[in-house]
């Protein structure tokens, strides 16, 4: 008797959830970037190329470059950040009452933790209550809408997305390699970039593309501590659709934005997938090498 | 002192409230194939750890080559260590594992190349540099390690239940090979087991350890024949411990009345006088065992009658454990040493013949109070 093959049938709902919510609005966004605008939003049927012409617009370039720049250095930040904390997690005691705390922020929603770090920053915030008490400042200063604030609040945003990947594989690590670097031989830092660094690759990778993916698409963030002059691309499309109403280029720049992204994770995920290395039959070997030593003279 | 080179003076060093090193001072020479011996727990690790530099003492003094060393780390400390679990770095191939500590110190590559291939000579590995450790038997991780623990020279090899990991024959395979490299480098080894077969065969000198303490320190022949402790009698091999009154104590020969067994010869020191407590370990295989009582005792025989309770063959010796009516447990070897056509064969409840001298029983320990007595020999249920 034959056994059917099942398999397909039972994935059915995964490719059903795929094709709804991911396939079906990517196609509907790559056709509408090609079709005619609307005048008042929307599409109007007809093939055009002036949206992923319009691509190359000398404003459309320098906050490509921008985002490009903020997500670079944001992620960067973030990943400092996060290595020496999971580290510590990893080692410590009490590991499930800090991955615990790091996960806190996460009940709270994402646009009132934005709204938490104006109320800090701003100009009636925390931080100017405080240094005006303090005697260091006697007017308000401004904190808020420049690209410093941006990126800190980014950082603070994906901070644990970057934390959680990195703590997993740091507590697989086993750390009497760093010992026996250290016996070897190795200051505590070289051990660290010699030996930890190398064998927690994949942890960093995930966590490289956990924060710079949802950062290079950021929009909540550079639009609310931001201001005009951090615009990102984010700010662009969604202007696209809801002010100037250009859907076609908002579809277009989307699918830029997407393009960019999936080569990075694909480039990545290439790189940090090593081939297994083939397992030798433990037993056999030793034998065969306590054969051949026993046979010497 | 003069010539030793790994000196270690009243360390101690506890975990919270746990002491895992009491007051412990060693002194071992340069060359040794020194052994710390103990059972699990013991700290045996803990002063391995110690002496690497993984961990502060939080008293003591750890020297190498005449040197104070504590407090300095690991890095700056001219030993090097084989790990249990070999501790091989997956990312690096068996040749970079071994050129590590080089290229640590910027040693130039034509250097690094000439001394790998020494060392992978040295451990038989030159065929397998290219792998990564993932491809490596048990057996061959092992040489690896120590290759890359000895590509530093170091004073001091230390060796961490290095064997444990491996199968029996392999390890015994191992053991030999380590006693050649040994002789070949030189080198101090401080090796750490809790296989007593394993540390009496190769070690020059072994220290024995329970609780945080060394309870002995000397030969294999030493702490086999002259234990010092009850523990040491206990754990090294398998010994009958007596023990009782000193009731009489004439010609260097103690009589001490063991309450299940009865009177029995010691030959001892002054470390026996009379009206002392003593602890007397005599080991299976120098007590003599016969179905017919033997023909004379002499003025130094032991002879002890009893029932066996268990015959244990094992091809080259049986084992026997041996009931007295006084309700007293003995274990006896008898070797299989020639062709024993038409001797009877000693089995199961048969009575037997205990026989020894009372120079191959000696005194463990000894004590001028009135101590309870301990149970006398080895149980059945060991
Ligand atoms: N980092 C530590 N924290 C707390 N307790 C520890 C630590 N290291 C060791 N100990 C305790 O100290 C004691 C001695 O440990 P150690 O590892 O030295 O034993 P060992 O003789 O090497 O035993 P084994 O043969 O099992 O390896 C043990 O009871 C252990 O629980
Ligand atoms: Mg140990």
């Amino acid at each position: 008797m034959r056994q059917r093959n099942y398999g397909p049938w039972y994935s059915a709902p995964q490719g059903l959830w795929l094709t709804l919510f991911f396939a079906a609005p990517l196609f509907i966004i790559i056709v509408y970037s090609f079709l005619k605008k609307g005048l008042y939003g929307g599409v109007e049927p007809g093939f055009s190329l002036a949206a992923w012409h319009a691509l190359g617009g000398g404003t459309l370039l320098a906050v490509a470059l921008r985002t490009l720049l903020v997500s670079l250095v944001a992620t960067s930040i973030t990943i400092l950040i996060a290595l020496p904390a999971s580290y510590s997690i990893a080692r410590s005691s009490n590991q499930s009452l800090r991955l615990f705390l790091i996960i806190v922020p996460f009940w709270t929603n994402f646009l009132v933790r934005v709204y938490a770090w104006i109320a800090i920053l701003g100009s009636e915030g925390f931080l100017n209550d405080a240094l005006r008490w303090l005697g260091i400042l006697s007017t308000p200063a401004q904190f808020l809408y420049n690209q410093g604030t941006v990126v800190l609040v980014l950082v603070y945003m994906y901070l644990p997305y970057a934390i959680l990947p990195l703590f997993s594989t740091i507590e697989k690590f086993d750390f009497t390699l760093l010992e026996a670097a250290r016996d070897l031989g190795a200051s505590r830092l070289t051990a660290i970039v010699r030996i930890l660094l190398p064998n927690i690759r994949g942890g960093i990778v995930t966590a490289v593309l956990f924060t710079f993916i949802p950062i290079f698409g950021a929009y909540a963030v550079p639009l609310l501590v931001g201001g005009k002059d951090a615009y990102m691309l984010g700010n662009i499309i969604a202007d696209q659709v809801t002010k100037t109403r250009n859907w076609p280029l908002a579809a277009s720049i989307s699918m830029a934005v997407t393009l960019i992204t999936g080569i990075g994770a694909l480039v990545y995920a290439y790189t940090s997938s090593r081939p297994a290395a083939p397992q030798v039959d433990d037993a056999e070997d030793d034998l065969d090498y306590i054969i051949q030593a026993e046979a010497l003279p | 002192m003069l010539g030793s080179n790994v000196s270690i003076s009243g360390l101690s060093k506890s975990f919270g409230d746990f002491k895992a090193l009491k007051d412990v001072s060693l002194e071992i020479k340069k060359g040794e194939f020194f052994s710390l011996l103990g059972p699990s727990g013991c700290g045996k690790t803990t002063l391995l750890r110690l002496i690497a530099g993984f961990e502060d003492p939080d008293s003591g003094l750890v020297s190498i080559d005449g040197r104070d060393v504590t407090g300095l780390p690991p890095d700056k400390r001219r030993c090097n260590t084989v790990f249990q679990s070999y501790a091989l770095f997956p990312h690096l191939t068996v040749f970079e594992n071994v050129a590590f500590p080089l290229r640590i110190r910027k040693t130039p590559g034509k250097k690094v190349r000439e001394l790998v291939k020494r060392h992978l000579d040295l451990v038989q590995l030159e065929k397998h540099a290219d792998k990564k450790p993932s491809q490596l038997s048990g057996g061959q991780k092992q040489r690896v390690a120590i290759a890359r623990a000895l590509i530093n020279e170091p004073s001091v090899l230390l060796l961490d239940e290095p064997l444990s990991a491996l199968d029996a024959k392999l390890r015994q395979h191992m053991l030999v090979e380590l006693d050649s490299i040994h002789d070949e480098v030189g080198i101090t080894f401080i090796y750490v087991t809790h296989d007593q077969a394993e540390a009496l065969s190769v070690s020059d000198r072994i220290a024995v350890m329970d609780g945080g303490k060394i309870l002995q320190v000397g030969s294999p022949q030493d702490i086999y024949e002259n234990p010092k402790a009850e523990f040491v009698a206990r754990f090294i091999g398998d010994t009958n411990l007596f023990s009782g009154k000193v009731v009489s104590f004439s010609n260097g020969i103690s009589l001490v009345q063991d309450e299940r067994i009865g009177a029995i010869k010691v030959e001892a020191g002054n470390e026996a006088p009379e009206g002392s407590w003593v602890s007397v370990a005599v080991r299976p295989e120098k007590i003599r065992i016969s179905l017919a009582p033997p023909a004379e005792a002499g003025p130094l025989g032991n002879v002890v009658k009893g029932m066996v309770d268990e015959p244990i063959y094992s091809g080259f010796q049986s084992k026997y454990y041996v009931r007295t009516p006084g309700g007293g447990h003995l274990v006896v070897f008898r070797q299989h040493a020639q062709w024993s056509e038409g001797v009877p064969d000693i089995k199961w409840k048969d009575e037997v013949w205990l026989s020894w001298s009372a120079r191959d029983a000696v005194v463990v320990e000894a004590s001028g109070t009135s101590i309870a007595p301990v149970v006398s020999g080895d149980s059945l249920d060991e």
